[in-house]
């Protein structure tokens, strides 16, 4: 960066510029005390101060992607990341480096005196950084949140697949919603968990809640019915549906070997017979 | 893409198969694998370890610890100086088998894993390459 | 030589796999239980695995071959105790063990055997014939 006065500018009125940054900060109506101390506020501040002096020393341009605004970036993405954590908005976030524009821009006025072009060009250069870095805070925060709803994915995935044990030796399963590939895996997986846990012998799959089966869907249920059977339990698949029944026959889906039941009841039924529980009267069709 | 780290042991006898098995364990548990990531991932490498040694004549297996974006994985290279397979294709097919075993050595080891690759040439050996990531 | 061990109970045998075997380890097992069946005329097989880690297409293979020779020795075979992470791999690899009977574990594995035989226990007996 050629002709630029801004290196020189930070570091001749370092600690001046951080008290006049810190008062505005301070003083600003999207201050959250509530969330950080002023103390800290002021070391992260100061760091930032610091590694902005370092680095438009040594930058070539004002591309904060190169390699000499590493350092900055990683301070930056670190107090990103924390804030998002404490419960900052992004631009609350983004403000922090944006609030630094007008301490800045007095001193360099102070510093081109009456060269107005001179100064243009700084004010010019030092928006550009200063508009990157904090438009890079908006996007770690954006990651982090995206981290958090992954995360949160994949803990509604285990919460929405119960086991239940409804009588000795027997587990059930009722599956509601969308099945795709990752939850049916997941469902695989916790069924035969629960199958050691519990000694279970038999586990229905009742399906009724679920809209659509598609040849993937139906393959990890077969293996599921597999893997139970090598490990010593049987499955039952309970309340498929009409259209579902087509559809697995008119996807060429083989379920020759698994024992199917129309309602939930007609395979607890079965079920309570294979434990040896023995049942009075047939439950009434729907 | 260059490993983290990488081992590399011999297959020479039925004890080494087992020796494999325990590197691929704890290699997947260093990878930060779940049970059933680690459980098909050492399936894959004992599978793999004893076609290098009964169809290869005996070689090596190449352990690599691999990042990348964030992720991790392993990586398994089993290399045999044998006689090479004639048809891979062939070789591929479930069920198909010259040997003890049930057929299920290449085609069963492939689904375990995310990557597979295999190299063969006649009378200069076989390579096969495994990956899985987490 | 390394041998795994093989017990008798009444006319069952029980075989408790605890260690990762290799190859050879798991030919000799296979011979041995041959030849206990046909010199003990045992009745039953009952081979615990719940310790394995791992079931490869070797191992596999050699479950399935004592279920097929016991069978021609007129004995029935359950395996019990297969981990969850196991059957799981064991699926994906293609293998399914057609003709092995399996339990949860010994205890079930035992009455697996009676009923296979014939002979449930009374309170079995009672509650009526699996379905």
């Amino acid at each position: 960066m050629e002709g630029t006065k801004i290196p020189e500018v930070i570091e001749r009125h370092q600690t001046a510029l951080l008290d006049d940054w810190m008062k505005q900060q301070l003083a600003a109506s999207t201050l959250r005390s509530d969330l950080l101390p002023s103390a800290e506020l002021r070391e992260q501040s100061r760091e930032f101060l610091e590694l902005l002096r370092q680095a438009s020393r040594q930058a070539g341009s004002t591309d904060v992607a190169a390699p000499a605004w590493q350092p900055l970036r990683d301070m930056l993405t670190r107090v990103s990341r924390s804030r998002g954590e404490q419960g900052f908005s992004p631009s609350e976030t983004a403000t922090f480096v944006f609030s630094f524009k007008q301490p800045l821009f007095s001193r360099l006025a102070e510093a081109y005196g009456g060269d107005a072009k001179g100064l243009a060009w700084d004010t010019w250069l030092a928006t550009a950084i200063l508009d990157q870095l904090g438009l890079f805070t908006t996007e770690v925060h954006q990651k982090a949140r995206e981290a958090v709803i992954m995360r949160q994915q994949q803990e509604m995935l285990e919460l929405s697949t119960p086991v239940v044990k409804v009588w000795d030796g027997v587990l059930a399963l009722p599956l509601i919603g969308t099945l795709d590939s990752a939850r049916t895996q997941v469902v695989m997986e916790s069924l035969l968990q629960r199958i050691v846990e519990t000694g279970a012998e038999v586990a229905i799959i009742d399906i009724t809640g679920v809209a659509t089966v598609d040849t993937l869907v139906a393959q990890h249920l077969i293996k599921t019915i597999t893997a139970a059977r090598l490990m010593g339990a049987d499955c039952i698949v309970s309340g498929i549906r009409p259209q579902i029944a087509a559809t697995i026959v008119h996807l060429g889906v083989d379920l020759t070997g698994v024992v199917t039941k129309a309602s939930l009841a007609d395979a607890l039924t079965h079920a309570l017979q294979r434990v040896g529980v023995s049942v009075n009267g047939r439950p009434a069709r729907a | 893409m260059p490993a983290l780290k990488d081992e590399m042991l011999p297959i020479r006898a039925d004890s080494d198969i087992v020796l494999v098995r325990q590197a691929a364990r704890s290699w997947s548990i260093d990878a930060g694998f779940s049970l059933v990531e680690q459980t098909k991932m050492v399936t894959a490498a004992s599978e793999l370890a004893r076609n290098t040694l009964v169809y290869g004549g005996g070689g090596t297996v190449r352990l690599e610890a691999l990042e990348e974006n964030g992720r991790r994985g392993l990586r398994l290279t089993f290399e045999d100086r044998g006689p090479g397979i004639p048809d891979l294709e062939l070789a591929l097919r479930d069920g198909f088998s010259t040997g003890t075993g049930l057929g299920l050595g290449l085609s069963g080891s492939r689904r375990l894993v995310n990557e597979f690759s295999i190299e063969s040439q006649r009378g200069e050996g076989t390579r096969v390459v495994i990956a899985r990531w987490r | 030589m390394e041998r795994i061990p093989i017990l008798k109970m009444g006319d069952f045998l029980l075989v408790t796999i605890q260690v990762d075997m290799h190859d050879r380890l798991a030919m000799t097992l296979q011979d041995d239980l041959t030849e206990r069946i046909s010199r003990t005329g045992a009745h039953g097989v009952l081979i615990d695995i719940s310790s394995l880690e791992i079931v490869d297409s070797f191992i596999g293979r050699m479950l399935a071959n004592i279920a097929g020779m016991a069978r021609v020795l007129d004995a029935a075979t359950v395996v019990v105790g297969m981990q969850p992470a196991v059957a799981i791999t064991l699926v994906e690899l293609g293998l399914e063990l057609p003709g092995v009977r399996t339990a949860l574990d010994v205890d079930k594995g035992m009455r697996v055997l009676r009923h296979a035989l014939g002979r449930p226990t009374p309170q079995e007996a009672d509650a009526g014939a699996e379905g």
